[in-house]
């Protein structure tokens, strides 16, 4: 049965302030059902305050076929990470 | 708050007793709804119920004071001494039949607790404080769930409606009043049943306007669970849910 329902990605935001998470997917037929699902499973251990939901087909992923060119060329640029400024005492935690 | 203590611990056993055969029907789904995340939000409504009822027998036993407990009401009374409406221990039916209740329910729990809040007696009060937000999402869900299958294809629409026919008789019986009710409404522990009845008709009117669903004109039933009568389905839920303690009594965990 749910397998003919579309899929829908749920985000969850823990606390006030803080960025909403992806926590996993479920099956609902539209956004209110898919809203009341998220909060039936991914929230009833008090995870959350907020609930976004999002169709999985409005999603557009990278493919694993296309990591050599997306992401391999950022190995050897360590220059990138602030890690060659002097900081100075009072701001070092 | 001036009222006899034998009708106070009445209301509230009745309010008790709804939750709890309410819980324990909806705990029949756990596993057998039609889809994991159904499964899931079902068993949840059916707790929120459950723990309704041990609060609210918790404080029954207490009004009563007469050595009870909510462990003890729930699993040492026979079947005539459950004060819950009829229309909670009919069987889950199908999955259909298990949503229109819900929506019936969650309505007049919605209307009830949101009345409750100010109820004169406090631990009533703060216990329907708590409810009336639980039976808030209950009623989104279950009115939600009703639009979609009464407004959805030719067979859930059939389904559904043949439901609705099916246990409309058994929704006058939220509305009768005895002495009981007299007594904890002029105590102003309660809210009126007419007044009750009204927001709880107008309610399900739009609903079922939105869910393309007919009132069905079936003569109200003659019977009340409230007094300890109840169909022959209750004994059956009773020597389920009771199996335990009647096997073993006083077994813990």
């Amino acid at each position: 049965m749910s397998e003919k329902l579309p899929l829908w990605e749920v985000f969850i935001r823990s606390k006030r302030g803080l960025e909403h998470k992806h926590v996993g997917s479920l099956h609902a037929a539209d956004a209110e059902q898919a809203i009341q699902f998220a909060r039936d499973v991914y929230t009833r251990r008090m995870e959350g305050c907020s609930i976004w939901v999002v169709e999985s087909n409005s999603i557009h992923a990278t493919q694993e076929g296309e990591s050599e060119e997306l992401f391999d060329p950022a190995e050897d640029k360590v220059y990138r990470h602030p890690t060659f400024y002097d900081i100075p005492d009072e701001l070092k935690l | 708050m001036n009222i006899d203590k034998a009708d106070h611990f009445q209301y509230l056993l009745r309010l008790g007793d709804n939750a709890l055969i309410l819980g324990q029907r909806l705990s029949e789904w756990c596993g057998h709804s039609p889809f994991v995340e159904e499964d899931v939000a079902m068993a949840n409504t059916a707790l929120d119920h459950v723990g309704r009822a041990r609060m609210l027998l918790t404080h029954a036993a207490n009004i009563e004071d007469a050595g009870q407990t909510e462990d003890s009401l729930a699993y040492n009374r026979t079947e005539r001494e459950f004060r819950n409406f009829l229309i909670v221990e009919l069987p889950i039916g199908d999955f259909a039949f298990t949503i229109v209740r819900q929506a019936l329910i969650d309505a007049y729990h919605y209307h009830l607790f949101t009345e409750l809040v100010s109820s004169s007696d406090e631990t009533l009060a703060a216990i329907a404080a708590k409810a009336v937000k639980e039976s808030r999402y209950h009623l989104r869900r279950s009115a939600e769930w009703l639009c979609k299958l009464g407004d959805g294809t030719e067979e859930s629409h059939l389904k559904t409606q043949a439901a609705v026919n099916k246990i409309w008789r058994f929704t006058s019986e939220l509305f009768e009043t005895d002495e009981v009710d007299d007594a904890v409404t002029t105590a102003g522990i309660a809210p009126k049943a007419d007044s009750l009845a009204a927001s709880w008709h107008g309610y399900i009117d739009e609903l079922f306007a939105e869910a393309t669903l007919q009132r069905p004109l079936a003569a109200p039933l003659a019977a009340s669970g409230r007094k300890g009568i109840h169909t022959e389905h209750l004994g059956f839920l009773l020597a389920e849910m009771q199996h335990l303690q009647r096997a073993y009594p006083g077994l813990t965990w």
